[in-house]
């Protein structure tokens, strides 16, 4: 399941190969340009800092008693006992408190459907047709919601943002930094992580075309809606490297197909909003068809019926705590969805699809950890960690990056003020690259640029 | 009086036919009374009420004795603004009777009459200590979101405790919305509609009609107008608040509480003098709408403070059908944003009580309040706390749902222990 880190390159290069094997045009001329919309973000200044003598979740599942954490040049040099700290180093009393890796949240719509939510910001569904794979969810992101600043005061340090579901194929997702400040999505863009697709199973496809009395209105219509879609992306694929290989044209450039073979080759992760657990079937058999990797289903709020499926494809699922009945497909949600894919062998995440729960994934965590010992399944509170850092990673690409403490990791860190798995725990430090990106109570002026100078909030300092 | 007698002889009917006597031996007995949490406290429950509270009581002849051995024992948690029991499923176009569509009825509506206590959502909520909820419609067609209801979460046929509790009305955007789009009309409208009430039925029978409201709408706003029932009034913004702290001030009759008022800590003072409580959200902190743009996690803990009475459950936009079970995590939050535990464990217990005037029946652990009582498994604020016992007017519930039955079906520890 794991692909390079760079999901265009090898795509766009194959065009510019292809269009260097063939006469150039002014056209393909063009091809050859800088890749766009390339991530520019850069960590922000950072001093060497030693956390002394905190409680550690190293993001793998060890809990460490004591321990100290040493961050230096954006990256995690060392954990463990008795860390001497570098000339200059920030020392952090970590007595009482508790170290993490960064809340690495797989299913947000920060940015594309921000505050303040009125009709001209929402901004995440391409409801237009029920194929726009062509799109790019970080072309809606507004990188000044103010629901950023409350992410990161909850301990988020990456998250993944994501067209909506209304869609069979939603469009590009994109993997951001959450860093304060931000006037470009670019600036915010995880460096080489890779894009997704995030494609819809179930109810709002249908219901959205259907009531159009367009297709999809039916379950079969949406599995129809993949399949030939995918058959097109083949044979896309399969021009381009026909062409690659000096056999006939390359197809003229079509976004939506470059979108899709980038799934078929790899490049591109797949994220699948799928709830029922005969979809999520359904989606791996079509998965088998064309031969691509699903990276993880979304919400699959009947993942616990199915974990075996899971663990046989290496399929993530990323899912809320406790959420069911606000419509028939999350019907049989349970509050031990999270901990029973872990129980078996599964890659759980919490993740939030809200720009509410965003702020305290690390309660729903708590709450599965909590259900899922009281239905005997045995796990420790560091393991529970997993499903908010590691995990994700993973579904992500990154997790050679962040989502854990090992040395050399980018230094994403969190200092909460007590036991994390509580309702009472805050995050006072999050660290981004080694970088205090946010320190509880530090803040004078609101980042984002939209509730700076509002007259109601300026009263309330 | 009179909706106290009414209670009184509703309280009399679902009161169970065979009540246990239990005695809760040995709890930190959290009263949201004057005895305050009593360490190593009894609870003892007779016919379906509190007999007695305190250290060391006997155990009466025949009593069961439930050894809480040192947990938390509260009353129950109360619901101050769900839609439970008014959609089995709440979208997917299944039948919601939350909403209600159309000119024929809007102040009229009536969610107590629409409540089903045989809806799945019911065990579910109940087995994580939530015993008591006042429901209303989600939304009408005009700025009067209709007659909310208080319901018990026990299931039994007499659920709805007390009809037409409250009466729903939108003073801010919504409001807004739906009267012309503007706030330049909501209050025209809205003293418009009190005056057809207040004259109804004499200027419906002349042939006059109401300026407003239609007959039905202002036979059902009548005992609100005339100040005998509570206005829920849901605004969110400072200024709107404001103009409702004003309007009560020239109306001193009416009575008045507000759902949301995300910006409420600005005039906070103004709340407490005028007397008006506040439902509040401790995770409304997003300027999601522009009458919630000084929205802040404190808001909770600052009226608090300030002298308000703060009562805790979802923003209006947010009540749903079935997270009715979430009110204690926001209760939690509003703790680790400064409000006292004591303060935020009663603004999901006894404060709704007392807002909705049945404060002297529900929401303590105390000698004749009904025996609504939850024992836990930790602190009941904290999202890793969930009851061990739940009693409903002395009856123990089972701690069952659909939810713990799927559970059960698919408990990979278990279908490994299985031969």
């Amino acid at each position: 399941m794991r692909s390079t880190l760079h999901p265009f390159v090898a795509l766009v290069a194959s065009l510019a190969l292809a269009a260097c094997a063939t006469t150039p045009t002014t056209e393909d001329e063009a091809d050859d340009g800088p890749l766009p919309f390339a991530s520019t973000y850069t960590p922000r200044p950072s001093t060497p800092t030693l956390i002394r003598g905190a409680t550690v979740f190293d993001g793998n599942g060890a809990e460490l008693a004591g321990a100290d954490v040493l961050m230096q040049d954006g990256r995690i040099v060392s954990v463990g006992a008795g860390l001497s700290a570098p000339e200059g180093a920030t020392i952090i009393d970590g007595a009482g408190r508790f170290v993490t890796p960064g809340i690495i949240d797989a299913h947000s719509h920060l940015g594309v459907y921000p505050s303040p939510s009125i009709s001209a910001t929402s901004d995440g569904n391409e409801a237009t047709q029920p194929n726009t794979a062509e799109v790019w969810a970080e072309h809606s992101v507004w990188p000044q919601d103010p629901g950023f600043l409350r992410a990161v005061a909850g301990g988020i340090t990456t998250l993944h943002v994501l067209p909506g579901s209304a869609n069979l194929f939603g469009g590009r997702g994109v993997t951001l930094r959450p860093v304060l400040g931000a006037r470009t999505v670019q600036e915010m863009k995880f460096p080489d992580a890779p894009h997704s697709l995030k494609m819809a199973c179930g109810e709002n496809p249908a219901r959205v075309y259907g009531g159009r009395n367009s297709s999809p209105s039916t379950g079969m219509g949406n599995v129809a809606g993949y399949r030939q879609a995918f058959i097109n992306a083949r044979r896309y694929a399969r021009q381009l490297e026909s062409a690659e290989n000096g056999e006939g044209e390359p197809p003229d450039r079509d976004l939506e197909m470059e979108t899709l073979a980038g799934v078929l080759n790899g490049d591109i992760l797949l994220q699948w909003h799928c709830y029922r657990a005969d979809e999520m079937a359904n989606a791996i058999e079509i998965s088998h068809e064309f031969d691509f990797e699903i990276a993880a289903f979304h919400h699959a709020v009947e993942a616990y019926k199915i974990t075996d499926l899971l663990v046989r494809e290496d399929i993530c699922a990323a899912m809320w705590a406790d959420w069911w009945g606000f419509k028939i497909e999350a019907y049989d949600g349970i509050r031990e969805n999270i901990p029973f894919v872990h129980a078996g062998g599964g890659c759980a995440i919490v993740h939030s699809d809200s720009e509410v729960g965003i702020q305290r994934l690390n309660q729903e965590a708590a709450k599965a950890l909590a259900d899922g010992r009281r239905a005997g399944v045995e796990i420790t509170r560091a393991e529970a960690w997993t499903w908010l850092s590691r995990n994700p990673a993973r579904a992500l690409h990154i997790d050679e990056e962040t989502g854990t403490l090992e040395a050399g990791r980018r230094a994403d860190v969190v200092v909460w003020s007590a036991d994390p798995l509580s309702s009472y725990a805050v995050a006072e430090r999050v660290y981004i690259d080694g970088a205090l990106i946010y320190e509880r109570g530090a803040l004078v002026d609101p980042p984002s640029d939209f509730e700076l100078g509002q007259t109601y909030r300026e009263r309330a300092q | 009086m009179k909706f106290i007698s009414a209670l009184l002889l509703a309280m009399m009917l679902v009161a169970p036919a065979a009540a246990e006597t239990v005695l809760i031996r040995d709890g930190r007995v959290v009263t949201n009374g004057a005895a305050g949490t009593i360490e190593n406290g009894d609870v003892l429950i007779i016919d379906g009420r509190i007999s007695a509270v305190g250290a060391n009581i006997a155990a009466p002849r025949g009593a069961r004795v439930v050894e809480a051995q040192g947990r938390y024992v509260t009353a129950g948690a109360f619901a101050a603004m769900s839609e439970i029991g008014l959609s089995e499923i709440s979208g997917s176009g299944a039948q919601n009777d939350a909403n209600v569509e159309g000119a024929l009825v809007a102040a009229s509506a009536d969610a107590g009459r629409a409540f089903n206590p045989g809806v799945t959502a019911i065990a579910v909520t109940r087995m994580e200590g939530v015993t008591r909820a006042a429901i209303a419609p989600s939304s009408t067609a005009t700025m009067f979101g209709g007659r909310g209801a208080l319901v018990s979460l026990d299931g039994g046929d007499d659920s709805v405790f007390r009809q037409s509790a409250f009466m729903v009305v939108e003073l801010g955007e919504v409001g807004a919305r739906r009267t012309g789009g503007s706030r330049a009309a909501v209050w025209p409208a809205f003293e418009a509609a009190l005056r057809d009430a207040r004259e109804y039925p004499g200027r419906y029978r002349s042939g006059q009609g109401g300026a407003v409201l239609n007959e039905l709408d202002a036979a059902a706003l009548q005992p609100f107008a005339r100040g005998q029932g509570l206005f829920l009034v849901h605004v969110e913004n400072a200024a709107d608040i404001r103009r409702l702290i004003r309007f009560k001030r020239a109306n001193p009759s009416m009575r008045f509480a507000i759902h949301g008022g995300a910006e409420a800590w600005q005039v906070a003072e103004d709340l407490a003098r005028a007397d008006i409580p506040v439902i509040v959200d401790p995770l409304s902190n997003l300027p999601d709408r522009m009458e919630r743009l000084s929205a802040r996690l404190d808001n909770a803990a600052l009226l608090h403070a300030a002298g308000v009475t703060v009562a805790i459950a979802p923003a209006p936009g947010t009540v749903d059908a079935h997270q009715a079970r979430l009110v204690l995590q926001l209760a939690g939050n509003a703790v680790a944003n400064g409000m006292p535990w004591d303060a935020a464990f009663s603004a999901v217990s006894r404060t709704p009580a007392e807002i909705f005037g049945v404060g002297a029946q529900i929401g303590r652990l105390e000698r004749n309040y009904l025996a609504d009582v939850v024992i836990w498994d930790g602190d009941p604020l904290q999202v890793t706390s969930a009851p061990t016992a739940v009693f409903i007017e002395g009856a123990e519930q089972p701690l069952v749902s659909r939810q713990t039955r799927l559970r059960d079906r698919y408990n990979p520890v278990r279908r490994a222990t299985q031969p």
